[in-house]
């Protein structure tokens, strides 16, 4: 008898032994050691053994059965220690993940909130305004009378005689002032329209323009805002300079440019070998402006500011290409 | 506006770089948008000299020239008759681009080589002699560029400049801005009117009808002119800065036009009936062939400068065909005016002409500048045109132009600019611009702005002037003081931009597409006719037919993307756009914006990898999204309820759902229809959502208060129900959730089926309850009898079976 279980202890090493895995020990264990296990059956069968032997059997079988767990946890524990040493059951990490999905913003809108975040900052709240205009807030009370010259700095998408596209976002200037009081800070992004399509413009394209009235501003604080923006959106080194010009709501009116991103001043085809950039355009609020509003023009004075987000977002992303913006190429788009 | 140096250097003295004074210019508000050097194309023409001239085999008046160009000789084919060997000439060699246009390269002319191409006078603009080959004198060294030789140099600035400043659309005008510049004076030119006689009111007169229009009318006559072309130095002028010369009369009109900014006409007096000009406003519907040959039909607002019985120019925007100075010509009545500026303009846009003259009158000239002018044009006609002058002027002047006097506080002035200028400079700096200015006490200045100032009325005009002349870039930056009033944060727009945030995590690019579309829009959309969309605002001047009408709808647009991207071979394609839509209240008033956020979901749902088979997306792709996308933002309740087919148009019936908030319409998902994805030339679905952005930030929740977080454990129970197909499982889940049973926290969808054993025309639904209590661990007994009331109810109210 005692061959018997020396024999199944025997069969039972040599085939954990030759295990893959550990659930091939664990179906040993259970072959073996399990309750219909053949040890366990061996155990007991003792009792029909000679009386004699049964003392010595037991003994044995359950010295086997010791030793059989012994060598099946052993076992498992050298497949463990196994798989965690040499990656045994390792994945291609290199392989691509499940694909997940993250969507962009429009760079005119990352450009947007860029500009609308600096002046925020600064205390400016945003606001907003209708893209469709009567000719009053569009011209009018930003003193561009009828048959004025100056109505052909903008080419106008007429709805009627009366109604036009926005050619500019400063009317929202004079819906502002005539809801509310001074002091005013505000800037207002917004899409406008213009009859005008070739390489460097697009029937539609987007600004942001600001606004700030109070008592005594200065053509001195202007700069000073715009100098603090232009630093903050380029860089804290870039040159820039304020040039005379003119719009019809602001007097003294102003162009600001900065030394060019591309040649650094050398002159090259984006400045027009100007060695400049228009950035922005600018200007001390038009009396005639405020006289409008119903402002006081004895008490109150202000600075307004517009400049052209998609220029901001050409010259920022290096996009030479204006009408890209608008044609939704999913290849673009994921860029930003 | 070109501006020739040479030509201005007649005015004031330049001794700066031209780049200098291009900056200079521009940093004082009139932008020089180029600078070029006028005869930089003689850089290719070199100084030759003709060494033998052989006839040309094959064409009589042709011969062959060996011409030295210093290097080497080459051989030319030459027409000219004057050509001789010995002669030194001007040498075009290949590259050069002449005046006219014309490009020289190597070429064969008549079976015969020619490298280059030997030029008259008049072909180099730099003379008028059309007969022969220029000659240049024997002491050039040839080889030598034609510039460098006979030091040919002119730089033309090109300036933009702002509407405001008429005053500069002049030489004499920009000469007085760089004067300034470089501390020298103005030399006017000096006229000197030779000697005249006869009596000029007792051969003409001229009548003024509308004084309004016309303020004032002056003119000369001139007679016993020969009309003819102009001296060389007279077309050198007009050259220089572009202008082609016509003939000696038009020519100096022209050139008195640039000289002083005053636009001129001079009429042939001949052709003059009775020999009178009367200023008037034409009938309606008049015709009228001016200058150009064209015909224009005329309103009855339109001045006109007629004769004694018909008209003969439109009153400062062009002449007429009918007075024309011709070569004939021996009488000039010479025009010098001032027209309303308003009146010129309307003028110029109902005949789309717009000419130098108008744009000089609509931006305004100088109105006392009139007969300086006229005399000026007088003098050069009877010089040049050798003629005689008829003594007097006709100076009609109804309405004198009175300068105002501005009252300039130097305090405010500081303050408006942020400068510490005192009384002294701020006068000076205007007086350096010809302003007159009075001291009125300490702190006033009375200034009065020179006629030519046109664009000067107020003290800020005066102050931008100072700070012009100072330099904006010395002005010294400071920084506004803080107020301490702050409003509240613009709502709209900080939602507007957390939705654009959550939606770009869904995986939806943000798109942005044109608010004009086409006409046709709501056909290829499959509107209804009574569809409030139909409802299009029309552009009257638009850039294209595709682009007429503002949006009423962004599918559109997104349909217009997903098919250009499908071109580019992009087939799964997430995005979205946030804008405005116009609804027409009719062409005379503001149409209703509406701000609307739409998404536009295709191909499959997620990009092609090794993790699973690309599976298309589906309409409960995009509701999953929406449905969280509204949990994000707290927006309860939200029904997804399903759209009626006759209210279906570019999405399929029975895949659309319309999307409610409180019971109100806030937008809707579906699947587009084969027949709408065909008119936009696109072969794979697509689904799409429209959500009205006023409607849902109308709705969005005030601050949720916070829901304490259950402390015991909840049990859940299954149910599946037999029920009608047609019953929809939203409703199930609404009903439900109606009942309000206190213990049910939450119920879902756990599985749909129809089909064997399930009989025909039934599905079954499977339902997951959650329940829970706040106050205690449920028992099993407590949620089995709760859970049995609440199935009885659902298994009464949707007439549903259990399965068997």
């Amino acid at each position: 008898m005692e061959n018997r279980i020396e024999q199944i202890k025997a069969e039972a090493l040599e085939s954990v032994a030759e295990a893959a895995d550990i659930e091939q020990i664990k179906s040993l264990s259970v072959k073996y050691l399990g309750r219909k296990g053949l040890v366990s059956l061996f155990l007991r069968n003792i009792s029909q053994l000679p009386v004699n032997e049964r003392p010595e059997a037991g003994k044995q079988a359950n010295i086997t059965k010791k030793e059989l767990e012994n060598a099946f946890e052993k076992a498992i524990a050298d497949f463990e220690a196994k798989t965690k040493d040499d990656g045994f059951n390792a994945i291609d990490v290199s392989l691509p993940g499940r694909p997940s999905s993250q969507g962009t913003l429009h760079p005119i809108t990352h450009i947007t909130r860029q500009i609308c975040s600096i002046f925020s900052r600064m205390g400016f709240d945003i606001a907003e305004g209708p893209e469709i205009e009567t000719d009053y807030y569009n011209f009018e009370a930003l003193n561009i009378p009828k048959n004025h010259p100056a109505r052909d700095m903008q080419d106008t998408f007429y709805v009627s005689d009366n109604i036009v596209l926005r050619t500019h976002t400063s009317p929202i200037q004079v819906h502002i002032m005539e809801q509310n009081a001074p002091p005013i800070r505000i800037v207002a992004p917004g899409k406008v329209y213009r009859c005008d399509s070739d390489l460097t413009h697009t029937p539609m394209f987007n600004q942001v323009e600001g606004l700030l009235v109070d008592e005594h501003v200065s053509f001195g604080d202007l700069k000073g805002v715009l100098e603090a923006f232009v630093h903050e959106i380029f860089d804290e080194q870039i040159s820039l300079r304020f040039r005379p010009s003119f719009f019809p709501f602001t007097e003294p009116s102003a162009e600001v440019d900065i030394l060019c991103v591309m040649c650094r001043g050398k002159g090259c085809k984006v400045c027009s070998n100007t060695g400049w950039l228009e950035v922005l355009g600018c200007g001390m609020v038009h009396p005639a402006v405020f006289e409008n509003a119903g402002y006081d023009t004895t008490r109150y004075s202000g600075f307004a500011f517009g400049m052209g987000v998609e220029r901001l977002a050409m010259l920022k992303y290096g996009i030479n290409d204006l009408r890209i913006f608008f044609e939704s190429d999913h290849r673009f788009l994921r860029q930003f | 506006m070109k501006i020739s140096l040479n030509w201005l250097k007649q005015y004031v003295p330049v001794d700066i770089p031209a780049t200098e004074l291009a900056d200079k210019l521009t940093m004082a508000g009139m932008e020089v948008e180029g600078v070029t050097e006028r005869f930089q194309f003689l850089d290719s023409v070199v100084v030759g000299k003709i060494i033998e001239v052989s006839p040309h085999p094959n064409a009589d008046k042709l011969r062959l020239c060996q011409v030295n160009i210093g290097k080497q000789i080459i051989s030319v084919v030459c027409g000219a008759p004057n050509a001789q060997a010995g002669m030194k000439i001007p040498c075009a060699l290949p590259g050069a681009v002449l005046p006219n246009g014309l490009a020289v390269k190597k070429s064969t002319i008549r079976g015969e080589a020619s490298a280059g191409m030997l030029c008259s006078e008049t072909e180099l603009e730099l003379g008028l002699d059309t007969s022969g080959l220029m000659t240049l004198s024997d002491e050039l060294e040839e080889g030598i560029s034609l510039n460098t030789a006979l030091n040919l140099s002119d730089t033309v600035l090109e300036i933009d400049l702002t509407p405001n400043r008429p005053d500069c659309l002049s030489f004499i005008g920009i000469a007085r801005e760089v004067a300034t510049m470089v501390d020298q004076p103005v030399s006017l030119p000096e006229i000197r009117l030779p000697k005249a006689s006869g009596q000029i009111t007792d051969l003409t007169s001229v009548t003024i009808n509308n004084t309004d229009l016309c303020p004032r009318y002056t003119a000369r006559l001139i007679t016993d002119i020969t009309v003819g072309p102009s001296p060389f130095w007279l077309q050198d002028r007009l050259l220089s800065i572009g202008l082609k010369p016509i003939n000696n009369i038009v020519d100096i009109t022209n050139f008195v036009m640039l000289e002083q900014g005053q636009p001129l006409h001079a009429f042939d007096f001949d052709r003059l009936a009775e020999n009178r000009i009367v200023v008037r406003t034409a009938h309606d519907k008049e015709s009228f062939t001016t200058l150009d040959g064209k015909e224009r039909l005329l309103r009855d607002t339109t001045l006109m400068i007629c004769d004694g019985e018909k008209p003969v120019a439109v009153g400062g925007v062009m002449g007429g065909m009918n007075s024309e100075i011709e070569k004939t010509t021996t009488q000039v009545l010479l025009e010098s005016a001032y027209f309303n500026p308003i009146s010129i303009r309307k003028t110029a846009k109902h005949l789309t002409l717009n000419t130098d003259a108008t744009h000089r009158f609509e931006r305004g000239v100088d109105p006392d500048g009139t007969l300086t002018a006229l005399n000026r044009a007088a003098q050069l006609i009877a010089e040049i045109g050798k003629g005689h002058l008829i003594d007097g002027i006709i100076d009609e002047h109804p309405l004198p132009s009175t300068a105002n006097a501005i009252s300039l506080s130097m305090d405010k002035t500081n303050q408006h600019l942020g400068t510490s200028l005192n009384q002294t400079q701020i006068s000076n700096y205007l007086q350096s611009v010809e302003f007159n200015v009075e001291i009125k006490d300490e702190d006033t200045l009375i200034v009065l702005a020179p006629s030519f100032r046109v664009d000067v009325s107020r003290p800020e005009d005066l102050m931008e002037e100072v700070a012009r002349l100072w330099g904006y870039n010395n002005i010294k930056t400071t920084f506004p003081k803080i107020s301490g009033v702050t409003n509240l944060p613009n709502q709209s727009s900080q939602i507007k931009d957390q939705i654009k945030n959550v939606m770009t995590g869904y995986g939806f690019s943000e798109s942005i597409t044109y608010s004009f579309i086409g006409k046709d829009a709501c056909d290829r959309l499959s509107l209804a006719e009574n569809d409030d969309r139909r409802k299009m605002l029309n552009i009257l001047n638009p850039i294209s037919e595709d682009q007429s009408v503002m949006r009423t709808s962004l599918v559109p647009g997104l349909l217009e993307a997903m098919h250009r991207n499908l071109s580019h071979q992009i087939k799964n394609l997430q995005f979205f756009e946030l804008g405005k839509i116009f609804i027409s209240n009719g062409q005379a008033q503001q149409p209703t914006e509406t701000e609307m956020l739409a998404g536009l979901w295709t191909g499959t749902r997620s990009e092609t990898s090794w993790h699973s088979k690309s599976v298309a997306c589906d309409f409960f792709d995009l509701k999953g999204i929406l449905e969280d996308f509204f949990h994000y933002f707290k927006m309860d309740p939200i029904i997804f309820s399903k759209m009626d087919a006759e209210l279906c148009s570019y999405t399929k019936a029975g895949h659309t759902a319309q999307i409610l908030i409180n019971g109100m319409p806030l937008g809707l998902i579906g699947e587009i229809t084969p027949d709408v994805l065909n008119n936009f030339n696109i072969k794979q679905p697509a689904f799409i959502f429209e959500i009205n952005v006023n409607t849902f930030i109308a709705n969005l929740p005030e601050t949720k208060m916070f829901v304490p977080i259950p402390k015991f454990p909840f049990t859940d129970r299954d149910i599946t129900l037999i029920v009608d197909n047609d019953v929809q499982a939203g409703d199930i889940l609404d009903k439900v959730r109606f009942f309000e049973e206190k213990l049910m926290e939450d119920i879902c969808v756990l599985d749909v089926y129809s089909g064997k054993p399930i009989p025909v025309g039934k599905k079954s639904i499977s339902l997951r309850i959650i329940y829970r209590s706040f106050t205690e661990t449920l028992s099993d007994r407590q949620v089995n009898l709760v859970h049995q009331q609440l199935t009885g109810r659902i298994i009464q109210k949707f007439n549903a079976t259990l399965p068997v």
